[in-house]
């Protein structure tokens, strides 16, 4: 039980941070906003590393490849398409 | 140092460069940055995961990620600016699936070493199946709407919200089977599968319109499975990261909501109808409407000083964005003002017209938001509507009956001229008449989106 407090101790005081940061972003960028924040809740991918890597059974093996696979394709994709799309936002002189 | 200490200290300077790199997202100048430095973060993330001592397999892991890596990049290289969208709702629907099958795994582990399992962590698996496959399936069927696949076609019937209901509950009834049966694994992939309908049940009446919200509250789904997860393996970087985006995405779909002047609820469970006191399209566009050729259009530039584009999903369609750029240096290159007036809801994600007008390499600057922009319009001497229709229909303010009533529009119907350029009188997505087609100043120049601008950009140069 004391460590589900502290971690939920940990998760309301992040959605606080996180309510802070994200009203602060222009409407310009929230597209890239949302593709960026979709890459970081690719960090499942830890969790399908440790399903994965610890080799418990069979089963678990397989399942932890599977969301490693989407997890991985999640993050990289995420990335690089948000980093595509940045780019392209320029101010002119 | 213990290495679980080592671990745990650097999820936390994941966590701050996480944190750091959302920041780095309030200005397109530092934006770039901020995307890396969250990428930094998740690489410190993964690699010092790897050092965790109960990890054995090392082959499983290198392949998953490089197949899934190799997946990702082909997918962002090659995608058009226009089909974003449906790659986030893709990217989205990837993410909570991961979730649905690491908690799986985890409760088949936890199932194994012990029979009575904490409650906490039984009440999380259960939260991350379901959220996950929610996620996964919602996403999915995003997707398909956005991509225009036939499988995704709106479906409505009567007492759907009787199904959807049932379903929900059903939902929880194969939560609670997982909370207190943890060592009987098939509930859980019950649940996944009640989980999975209720995705695809939720997400399928929703029109193309309202897709918006939808993913923002997908996204922000996808976060909050995440965080589960993290409940799940007791794993502080999982609940941080998590929440940061399922905060992202419930500050979205409330933007959204806010634009459209519904809630939440309205948007997933109600139907938008005309009511019976709409004004049918023949009383307001009879004999009203004005069709213009492009070299008369073109001749409104000739005294113009200030010219406002009010993009919409119809340019995405035509992939005008490029013919908009053409067209603005023209205009500017005579002296004339230009800029962009849009709509948070315009297109099909937050912030979709912005993206596709950075790609046609418009200046951020000239992109203003629907509060700055309105106060403007009365000294604006020509608004062009390109492909948008209910953000820019006046009934939002005039008409308290109106479907619309309460929307916050752009209000373009006050300024000297209007050019409305689109295919043909159809209704937008809410299904009503815009008297704004109609008006004293309003002009209608019939054609694809970007054939037409073409045409005007021709017009005006041999102006």
């Amino acid at each position: 039980m004391e460590i589900f407090v502290t971690a939920l101790t940990i998760f309301m005081l992040a959605v606080f941070v996180g309510f802070e940061i994200i009203t602060k972003i222009p409407p310009t960028l929230h597209t890239p906003l949302m593709s960026g924040s979709n890459a970081i809740s690719g960090i499942t991918l830890v969790g399908a590393i440790l399903s994965a890597g610890s080799q418990h059974t069979i089963l678990t093996t397989m399942l932890g490849f599977i969301a490693l696979v989407l997890a991985t394709i999640n993050v990289v994709g995420g990335f690089l398409v948000t980093n595509r799309m940045l780019a392209m936002f320029k101010k002119k002189k | 140092m213990h290495q679980a200490t080592i671990i745990n200290l650097s999820y936390l300077i994941a966590s701050v460069l996480f944190i750091l790199g959302l920041k780095g997202l309030t200005h397109p100048r530092t934006a770039v940055r901020g995307n890396l430095t969250a990428a930094i973060a998740m690489l410190i993330a993964v690699v010092v995961t790897l050092l965790d001592q109960n990890i054995v397999g090392f082959k499983v892991i290198i392949a998953g990620i490089i197949l899934g890596g190799a997946i990702g990049m082909v997918l962002a290289v090659k995608i058009q600016m226009t089909d974003i969208p449906q790659l986030v709702a893709l990217f989205n629907g990837f993410g909570g699936g991961a979730s649905v099958f690491v908690a799986g795994a985890a409760l088949i582990e936890v199932s194994v070493k012990t029979k009575n399992p904490e409650l906490h962590l039984t009440v999380a698996t259960a939260v991350s199946g379901l959220v996950g496959a929610v996620t996964f399936w919602g996403s999915f069927i995003a997707f398909g709407k956005l991509q225009g696949l036939k499988f995704a076609n709106d479906v409505r019937f009567s007492g759907q919200q009787l199904v959807n209901a049932l379903c929900a509950l059903s939902a929880v009834g194969a939560a609670l089977l997982v909370i207190y049966n943890p060592s009987s694994v098939i509930f859980y992939w019950l649940l996944v599968i009640v989980g999975s309908v209720l995705g695809v049940l939720t997400v399928i009446p929703i029109g193309g319109a309202d897709m918006p919200v939808v993913i923002a509250l997908l996204n922000s789904y996808s976060g909050l499975a995440a965080a589960a997860t993290g409940f799940v393996l007791g794993n502080n970087i999982l609940i941080i990261a998590g929440s940061l985006v399922g905060a992202s995405g419930m500050i979205l779909s409330s933007i959204m909501c806010k634009a459209m002047n519904r809630s939440l609820g309205n948007v997933l469970f109600g139907v938008l109808e005309p009511t019976a006191e709409t004004a049918s399209a023949d009383e307001v566009y009879a004999g009203k409407v004005k069709s213009t050729s492009a070299d008369e259009a073109a001749m409104l530039f000739d005294d113009a000083r200030r010219v406002v584009f009010v993009p919409g999903y119809g340019m995405a369609v035509a992939q005008a964005q490029h013919a908009v750029r053409d067209l603005t240096d023209l205009l500017e290159s005579k002296d004339i003002e230009v800029e962009f007036a849009v709509h948070p809801v315009a297109g099909r994600m937050p912030g979709h017209m912005n993206v596709l007008l950075a790609e046609a390499d418009i200046s951020y600057d000239k992109l203003k938001e629907m509060d700055d922009i309105n106060p403007t319009f009365q000294q604006t001497d020509v608004s062009i509507v390109l492909g948008a229709n209910d953000v820019v229909n006046p009934v939002a303010r005039t008409d308290p009956k109106s479907v619309i009533a309460g929307m916050p529009i752009l209000d373009v119907d006050k300024s000297r001229t209007v050019i409305v350029i689109k295919r043909s009188l159809s209704p937008g997505f809410a299904g009503i008449p815009n008297p704004l087609f109609a008006m004293d100043n309003t002009l209608m120049l019939f054609g694809d989106a970007k054939k037409v601008l073409l045409d005007l950009i021709t017009a005006v140069k041999e102006s």
